[in-house]
């Protein structure tokens, strides 16, 4: 791919000469972060988090490695094994925070990312492919931080284990078999708690391979910018590196302040004090809830508290706990189907007036109700918030998103990069051309 | 569409300090994340070297009241077999005629027994060759051509003292750190 | 075709959720009114003793004579019924006692051993790698002799408790040993707003006890319950703050060490972070000045 003027890797070194000729590593990386990949000049800091969370992604992987080198993955011991670890294990505490840690701030790393794409419409065309590939690598995150949560067999990781694959059940005729497959027994037990830490090790890997195709899928078109007008010239790019290398380094300074923060002053804050406490099969917690960034989803399965009946007949259509499950996975499924649901030329939400006021005034405050209720018992007001969140939630996707983007009317944008940036671009007289969307 | 130079990436640098300073602030950038990234190098191999609990755990006390002459016990030191032998008169006479220095790893029986006790002998129950347990504590086991323990593995022969006498075992069998706690009990390690 | 489908599976969760559940949802709400019980009420969040713990904020550190009294009361009083699994008599090393003190104070302990000659389960004198001995043999042992209620595994009971240390402390100093007759908290009578509200035996008054019965029995019951050999007063408050910071130091013996770590690399990625700042401004200045359209 990449533009005309992209530069050329030219190996000096003859062993680098060599390299390049027998396996271009070199010239790959040279091209896909390096100073041979052109990125729009305008980038704002949240582009940031797409290079923090590969960072989190590797952190997760080498101190989950580590941590496996100590693990006991049996139902006896793994529990004790967690304290081993903490307690006798050369700085196996600090390994053990890191990864816990770790994965709260991969995924809120990940939830900006997401946003970041929202509200800058980056699913449009040409960058589908990248948003679909973004949206398995979501799912393969959840299902990996939920099998995480059950290694260490404490309380909250045997009832979650419970609950989780208790959704699979709702699903009509097969659901129960499936719950008994997925767990290898009627309840969660040594069987389920090793497949699951085998499948914890492994989809690690798999999200890594996603995210090599996401890169390569972001390096067809290019990256997109604040103002969603494509790249058209020379100017409107600067090389990767060293530009954005040296943004994100410093980025990645004060990502990690905030992680060091958390691991070593506030290990244990996002967590919960049940899994302190060995799984015990016969009592479950007062208040059982996921963790922080399964809330959202959490509060729309719980959102659906009565059966779908026909009115006055008492027939059940459809029971509630299915409903929850459908609208749950549906959350996050409809996002597949974002690119072909918002069809406005104009990508960039600042450049879009109708859509920006739904989006900081209906979906933000929709998100952050939806986060307060999962983590909230079940009971009033929490579910009746979470209810009117969850109906936004759909509606803004599903209808909101398509009328406006039929209904709306832009503002102008830029005729270029260039021109955002500079105020001014030479070109734009010479071509002619009036503000349009780059495609 | 590249005609001209780009003027985006003009560097004018800012008096003659410009280009020095800058390349300076990009080293040191540079250098502290390269000393951050060989710093998280430490914890990452510490943590496969002995935990805590396998440290601490590497005494052993034993009770050698029971073991006739002529016998030896097995017993576990550090995850690895230790052996205690109570010599027979004859084996220490076997083990005390041969000559020192014609030995590969010339040690006296002296060497390897404390003083007062010559006749307990307690080696580790691991070749030095490549790891094996030699045969020879048990009742009826292949003692080798010397009497004292054979490795079945690659064919080592060790003495009455548990001294390599044939094959390709480079050193006597390890006499590990131990003292008399009382008259018939040790403690190892 | 796409988005007139998705309009329409919009339209239905929306309609499910807001017209259904809640519409009754709200109906129920509105209508039936929910009693809030006693321990709404009367329950009160755990306290820091005086002072707070030597542990607390981001520079403490163990006060090892108070770890040491603590422990001494774990030993004396809880330890009757409450094993402490994950801790070892090696890791009392850490505070303040000798190789020598800790050797004898593990043989001071019969944990379960083998009789090597016959194989029969027996006990021995403690050594240092042991874990501190459960009392009971096995669960069931601890239910039948406590009333069918397992006291709890100490080993990590201030993580596995919200503000563990101070939970500990304000309900072991927090016993009403009357009972709830006259209990009186904030101006409230208990006796007057819930007439109902019984404490029966087995079970035990306790405000700091989510349920505020609870089924352990008052532990510490006298001052002076514990004789101190560094001549510290065991008042009541005293032995209870003694023990939650023995306990906190039980459940996580790294505390210290990690926050002394976390400093070094925090101060050192601060450093890291401000040389960044300072390589991307001035790399960045050699563009020209930029101007967005936000």
């Amino acid at each position: 791919m990449s533009f005309p003027w992209a530069k050329e890797y030219t190996p000096q070194h003859p062993l680098m000469q060599f390299l390049d000729e027998k396996l271009p590593l070199p010239r790959l990386v040279y091209n896909a972060v390096g100073a041979g990949y052109p990125v729009p000049r305008n980038l704002s800091y949240f582009w940031n988090f797409g290079v923090l969370a590969g960072f989190c992604l590797m952190v997760q992987i080498l101190t989950g490695v580590v941590l496996a080198m100590h693990y006991a993955a049996e139902t006896t011991v793994a529990f004790a094994s967690i304290e081993h670890i903490m307690r006798d294990v050369n700085w196996g505490w600090m390994m053990r925070y890191a990864h816990m840690n770790g994965a709260h701030m991969f995924f809120a790393v990940i939830y900006i990312h997401i946003f970041r794409g929202l509200f800058y419409s980056s699913y449009k065309a040409p960058r589908e492919m990248i948003w679909l590939i973004g949206v398995v690598i979501f799912l393969l995150m959840m299902a990996t931080a939920f099998m995480g949560y059950v290694l260490p067999w404490g309380q909250m990781s045997f009832w979650g284990a419970q609950v989780i694959t208790g959704l699979f059940s709702a699903i009509p005729l097969v659901g129960e078999p499936l719950q008994i497959w997925i767990l290898g027994g009627y309840a969660p037990d040594n069987a389920a708690l090793n497949r699951f830490f085998s499948l914890h090790f492994l989809l690690p890997f798999v999200i890594a391979g996603c995210v090599i195709l996401h890169i390569w899928a972001l390096h067809i078109p290019g990256s997109s910018n604040p103002t969603g007008v494509e790249v058209k010239q020379e100017s409107d790019t600067i090389p990767f590196h060293p530009y954005y290398t040296a943004k994100d380094g410093f980025g990645l300074g004060i990502f990690l302040l905030i992680y060091f923060t958390l691991v070593f002053f506030l290990p244990n804050m996002l967590g919960h004090v049940e899994n302190s406490i060995p799984a015990n099969p016969l009592s479950t917690p007062a208040h059982i809830v996921p963790e922080w960034y399964f809330y959202p989803f959490y509060a729309i399965l719980r959102a659906f508290t009565y059966d779908l009946t026909i009115p006055f007949t008492g027939v059940v259509l459809i029971q509630a706990k299915l409903l929850g499950v459908l609208a749950m996975f549906g959350s996050i499924l409809l996002w597949f189907f974002l690119p072909w649901l918002d069809k406005s030329p104009v990508k960039s939400g600042h450049y879009r007036p109708v859509f920006r006021k739904f989006f900081w005034f209906g979906l933000i405050p929709c998100m952050a109700v939806l986060f307060v209720c999962g983590g909230a018992p079940a009971a009033e007001p929490y579910v009746m918030l979470s209810q009117i969140a969850t109906a936004y939630y759909f509606l803004h996707f599903l209808v909101i998103l398509p009328i406006i983007s039929s209904l709306e009317s832009p503002e102008p944008l830029p005729f270029s990069i260039t021109e955002a940036v500079l105020g001014k671009d030479d070109n734009a007289k010479l071509g002619g051309a009036t503000a349009q969307p780059a495609e | 569409m590249a005609t001209t130079t780009d003027p985006s990436v003009e560097h004018a640098p800012k008096g003659e300090e410009g280009p020095r300073r800058r390349d300076f602030i990009n080293l040191a950038a540079v250098g502290t994340a390269g000393v951050g990234g060989l710093a998280v190098l430490y914890p990452l191999i510490s943590q496969m070297a002995p935990s805590k609990d396998v440290l601490a755990a590497s005494t052993t006390e034993l009770d050698i009241s029971a073991i006739e002459p002529g016998q030896s016990v097995k017993a576990i030191f550090r995850s690895q077999p230790v052996f205690v032998r109570n010599l027979t008169q004859a084996e220490i006479d076997e083990a005390e005629a041969v000559d020192v220095g014609s030995l590969r790893d010339a040690e006296s029986l002296a060497d390897r027994t404390l003083p007062g006790n010559e006749n307990i002998l307690v080696v580790m129950g691991v070749c030095t060759h490549l790891g094996c347990v030699p045969l020879g504590a048990a009742e009826g086991e292949n003692k080798g051509e010397y009497g004292g323990y054979f490795c079945p593995c690659h064919g080592s022969h060790y003495d009455t003292a548990a001294r390599i006498r044939k094959g390709p075992a480079p050193t006597n069998l390890v006499v590990p750190d131990y003292e008399f706690t009382s008259d018939t009990t040790i403690l190892i390690g | 075709m796409i988005r007139i489908g998705a309009i329409l599976v919009g339209l239905f969760f929306a309609g499910v959720v807001l017209l259904w559940s809640f519409s009754q949802g709200a109906y129920t709400h509105f209508t039936e009114e929910v009693e809030k019980g006693p321990e709404y009420v009367f329950y009160i969040p755990p306290k820091s003793p005086e002072g707070g713990f030597a542990h607390d904020g981001a520079f403490g550190k163990w006060d090892l004579a108070q770890l040491q009294r603590g422990y001494q009361v774990y030993k004396e009083v809880c330890a009757a019924c409450h094993s402490l699994e994950f801790v070892s008599f090696r890791n009392l090393e850490q505070i303040g006692y000798s190789e020598e003190q800790v050797k004898a104070e593990a043989a001071s302990w019969m944990v379960p051993g083998i009789n090597p000659d016959t194989g029969e389960a027996t006990l021995r004198a403690g050594l240092a790698t042991d874990a501190f001995p459960s009392p009971y043999p096995n669960d069931i042992a601890a239910a039948a002799a406590n009333n069918n209620a397992i006291p709890p595994d100490l080993s990590l009971i201030t993580k596995a408790r919200k503000k563990g240390p101070e939970y500990v402390y304000s309900l072991l100093a927090g016993y009403e040993i009357a009972g709830p007759q006259g209990y009186e908290h904030d101006g409230k009578v208990l006796s007057e707003m819930f007439p109902d509200f019984q404490t029966v035996a087995p079970l035990y008054f306790n405000p700091y006890f989510e349920y505020l019965n609870i089924a352990m029995a008052p532990p510490l019951v006298v001052d002076g319950q514990v004789t101190y050999s560094d001549g510290t007063e065991s008042t009541i408050p005293q032995m209870s703050a003694d023990v939650a910071a023995f306990l906190t130091w039980a459940g996580e013996p790294s505390m210290v060490e990690r926050k002394q770590t976390g400093w070094i690399v925090l101060g050192f990625v601060l450093f890291a972070t401000i040389l960044a700042w300072l390589a991307k401004k001035q790399l960045w200045s050699g563009l020209k000045s930029a101007k967005r359209k936000d």
